[in-house]
């Protein structure tokens, strides 16, 4: 994955001229696989915390269900996040 | 903070304006979301016990306030410091010594 951003855009700009539409559509792209990346693995250490008391010999079923569990709070709590700091945003342009 | 930079990408002379506006706006929108994720996580420790089957009223209540306080806290902080500086200037002092 590394290197991919020169790659890219080499090879889209052999002629010296960029595709504007192109690189947005690529910029996009890798915003979108930089997020699901980020929350992936703040999930993955919040419930692990959460939920593996100490490690064992497998994942067992209770484990299982608390990560299941945790994962849905997890998207609940981010989604919450999400938007209360839109309304504080939409408030503060309000009062300017 | 944001015309600076787009003044700066516009010296370079050929940038597609529509490209650059675009530029600004996913800038924008990736700001919020890593401030996002990074208030989910430190609201995650105050308010989550045990996850339940459901984010219950108390919990998200909790996340709301947690939100609305670190972006207080965040502000406060920088006022004072804006405030201080301008009373005693810690920062100009040390690097004159």
């Amino acid at each position: 994955m590394e290197g991919g951003f020169g790659s890219d855009f080499g090879g889209s700009g052999g002629g010296g001229k960029l595709d504007p539409g192109l690189i947005m559509e690529q910029v996009k792209v890798q915003i979108a696989v930089a997020n699901a990346q980020e929350l992936l693995q703040r999930m993955t250490d919040k419930c692990f915390r959460k939920c593996i008391g100490k490690p064992g010999g497998s994942l067992d079923n209770s484990e299982q269900k608390c990560i299941a569990m945790c994962m849905d709070r997890y998207m609940d709590a981010w989604n919450t996040v999400s938007r209360a700091y839109n309304s504080r945003l939409q408030r503060e342009r309000a009062n300017m | 903070m944001d015309s600076s930079s787009s003044s700066s990408a516009a010296g370079l002379g050929s940038v597609d304006p529509q490209l650059q506006h675009f530029i600004e706006v996913e800038t924008q929108k990736q700001r919020f979301q890593q401030l996002v994720h990074q208030m989910t996580e430190l609201c995650w420790e105050k308010c989550m016990d045990k996850p339940g089957p459901k984010l219950d009223s108390r919990a998200e209540a909790c996340f709301v306030n947690c939100v609305e306080r670190f972006i207080d806290t965040s502000q406060f902080i920088l006022n004072r410091l804006e405030q201080t500086q301008k009373s005693k200037p810690v920062f100009s002092e040390s690097l004159s010594d």
